[in-house]
């Protein structure tokens, strides 16, 4: 099976600085990748690049094609939410489903329709009318009745309350994911997605910090809670993060064997939360 | 497994269904429709009501005036002046109706081009402003296709919308004046109703859209040029690159003292890039002002004007077609900024 998206060298500079520095990806079908970064790290500049919104150096194929030059056909396969304001605020609900009846092969009037009826809705409302959940509800119904390959959504639930966000996933994972699909999202809101995630990609400075399973993940990564008295024992072992709490040290280890571990105090599986601000340390300063 | 089996069924009457380019042209046409039903539709639909209203209003005056004074004429009386009219020769009567029902619809080409010169500054520039681009650009349309369609809602449908609109207002303004006729005792239908005449005078105007289209080609092209090249304000681009580049020729031309007269540079440049999107302006293109100059009086010089004559004229004419080119390049431009520009500053 080949890649959904494959880069390989993948680089775009804005001026001096560069959003994407040689970047290298490999992305499988069936996949959930949550592509997180602090800001400004290249996240959304590296979604650009896939679907084709901006021009790039190095290589990348998404589902076969060059996004540059075809972007027209990738987007029979590739769906994207950019964020929760893009819906023309003009556009009337039913002129938004005539359309995209209309112009995409893949879509499923039957299928947004039903989905449409599990919200409050109506036909003839336009977006400018619509609060900011209803309009993401109104996006998502479009996207999810297309029979797409690869969707990608860019920051889809920021400003919504808990309620829109926690049934955008859970719409998401229910009624549209399958295994011959490919989801990428970005999110600051990690402990959201994180177990819906399959994979994990880390980007900082325009470069991938991290690129692993979930499994990986937690086969790589241990927190474990330590007394004081072993504190100093457990920074022997090069942890990657260290923090307080309650009189105790937790310390983030990366690939230490988990025997070692175990003697030292009690193991968890980190956050991906938790790892995020590890690997983020010193971003800012 | 259930789903899966769910999505395969699916997925076949999807395949089922034909998705030409036109299919999704038309479709593109219809979303310009909706988002500019406005300007479109609205904008000279009021405007025909509007001169209604003022052609009832001057109606009721006259009468008004004319009872209350017992208004005399030359010892005639009001309905003994059209009477006095209607023996007179009725094809200039009807030369005069053609000058009249289209003076009355010039506001509405007013609006037409109002409405046009700002839809094109938008239409590329808009949708970034407000990063609606995205949902466009997330659908499978090209950017050809996509400009394209904004070409043919500026070129053909707005203009046709007006059309039908002046139409409109030329029917609603005969029956008025045929009812004012009728209050008078004097039958409207041999002075005002010759059907073939108004037939032949509204194709013509419907026939004069595709020439127009082709004459407003460089203005169609510079602003849609400007709408998806600016990354802010596209109507300080639109006006300023041409106002400033008429003002450098001039001054180069005081300089050098070249015999170029530097009026061509603003008539042919600045003037097509800016105004020529107004219809029916190629009546000042040099191919007219013979035309123009051998007919004295308005109605010979509509009629010369709505001519075939001058229609040939204007086809074979440098003007037309130099301009056209130029447009055609222009609105390639676009389509190459289009695929390069999702920004812009509000």
């Amino acid at each position: 099976m080949t890649a959904v998206v494959h880069a390989n060298g993948l680089s775009k500079r804005y001026g001096t600085t560069a959003a994407l520095d040689s970047v290298n990806l490999n992305i499988e079908p069936g996949r959930i990748v949550g592509l997180v970064g602090p800001n400004g790290a290249g996240k959304t500049t590296a979604l650009k690049a896939i679907l084709g919104l901006t021009e790039f150096d190095g290589e990348l194929s998404v589902l076969g094609l060059d996004p540059r030059t075809h972007r027209y056909q990738l987007m029979q396969q590739v769906c994207f939410i950019a964020d929760v304001a893009v819906l023309p605020r003009w556009l009337r609900v039913s002129e938004a489903v005539d359309f995209v009846a209309g112009v995409h092969p893949r879509f499923s009037r039957e299928k947004c329709q039903a989905l449409l009826a599990r919200t409050k809705l109506k036909p003839t409302q336009r977006v400018r009318e619509l609060s900011k959940g209803m309009i993401v509800q109104l996006h998502l119904a479009l996207v999810m009745a297309i029979d797409a390959k690869l969707l990608v959504l860019d920051e889809p639930t920021l400003g919504l309350d808990i309620l829109y966000r926690k049934e955008f996933y859970q719409n998401l994972l229910n009624d549209y994911f399958d295994e011959q699909k490919t989801i990428i999202v970005t999110t600051h809101q990690i402990e959201e997605v994180e177990h819906i995630l399959t994979d994990l990609l880390f980007i900082r400075d325009g470069k991938i910090v991290l690129d692993a399973t979930m499994d990986q993940v937690g086969e790589r990564f241990a927190e474990v809670m330590v007394n004081p008295d072993k504190a100093d024992a457990a920074r022997a072992l090069k942890p990657i993060y260290e923090r307080q709490i309650f009189g105790k040290s937790i310390f983030l280890f990366d690939g230490i064997d988990r025997a070692r571990l175990a003697e030292l105090g009690e193991l968890h599986k980190p956050s991906v939360a938790d790892l995020f601000v590890a690997t983020m340390k010193g971003t800012y300063s | 497994m259930k789903q899966g089996s769910m999505n395969q069924g699916s997925m076949n009457t999807i395949a089922a269904k034909v998705h030409s380019p036109m299919n999704t042209f038309s479709w593109l046409l219809k979303r310009e429709f909706w988002e500019h039903r406005g300007g479109f539709l609205r904008a000279p639909a009021i405007t025909a009501l509007i001169f209604l209203a003022l052609t009832l209003m001057g109606l009721a005056t006259v009468e008004l005036t004319a009872r209350r004074f017992d208004f005399n004429f030359n010892n005639l009386h009001i309905d003994q002046i059209t009477q006095h009219i209607a023996n007179n020769d009725i094809a200039q009567v009807g030369t005069g109706v053609d000058v009249a029902l289209l003076s009355l619809g010039s506001p509405i080409g007013i609006v037409l081009f109002f409405v046009v010169f700002f839809y094109l500054l938008g239409a590329l520039y808009d949708d970034r402003r407000d990063r609606s681009v995205l949902f466009w650009k997330s659908l499978p349309l090209s950017d050809t296709q996509t400009v394209l369609s904004k070409v043919v809602a500026a070129a053909f449908i707005a203009p046709a919308l007006a059309i039908a609109a002046m139409i409109a207002l030329h029917i609603g303004f005969l029956i008025l004046l045929s009812l004012y006729a009728l209050l008078h005792g004097i039958n409207p239908l041999p002075l005002l109703w010759s059907p073939l005449h108004l037939i032949g005078l509204w194709l013509k105007l419907v026939a004069l859209i595709p020439l127009n289209a082709i004459w407003a080609l460089p203005c169609i092209g510079w602003l849609l040029l400007c709408s998806s090249f600016a990354r802010s304000k596209p109507f300080l681009w639109a006006v300023a690159v041409p106002v400033i580049a008429g003002i450098m020729v001039g001054w180069v031309n005081l300089m050098s003292q070249l015999s170029l007269p530097n009026i061509w540079f603003w008539h042919k440049i600045v003037g097509r890039c800016l105004l020529s999107v107004f219809p029916g302006s190629w009546v000042n293109a040099e191919a007219f002002k013979d035309l123009a100059r051998s007919h004295g009086n308005p109605g010979d010089m509509l009629g010369a004007v709505l001519s075939l004559d001058s229609v040939k004229a204007l086809l074979t004419s440098a003007d037309l077609w130099v301009g056209a080119a130029a447009g055609v390049a222009m609105i390639a431009a676009a389509i190459y900024f289009r695929r390069k520009r999702t920004e812009a500053y509000a």
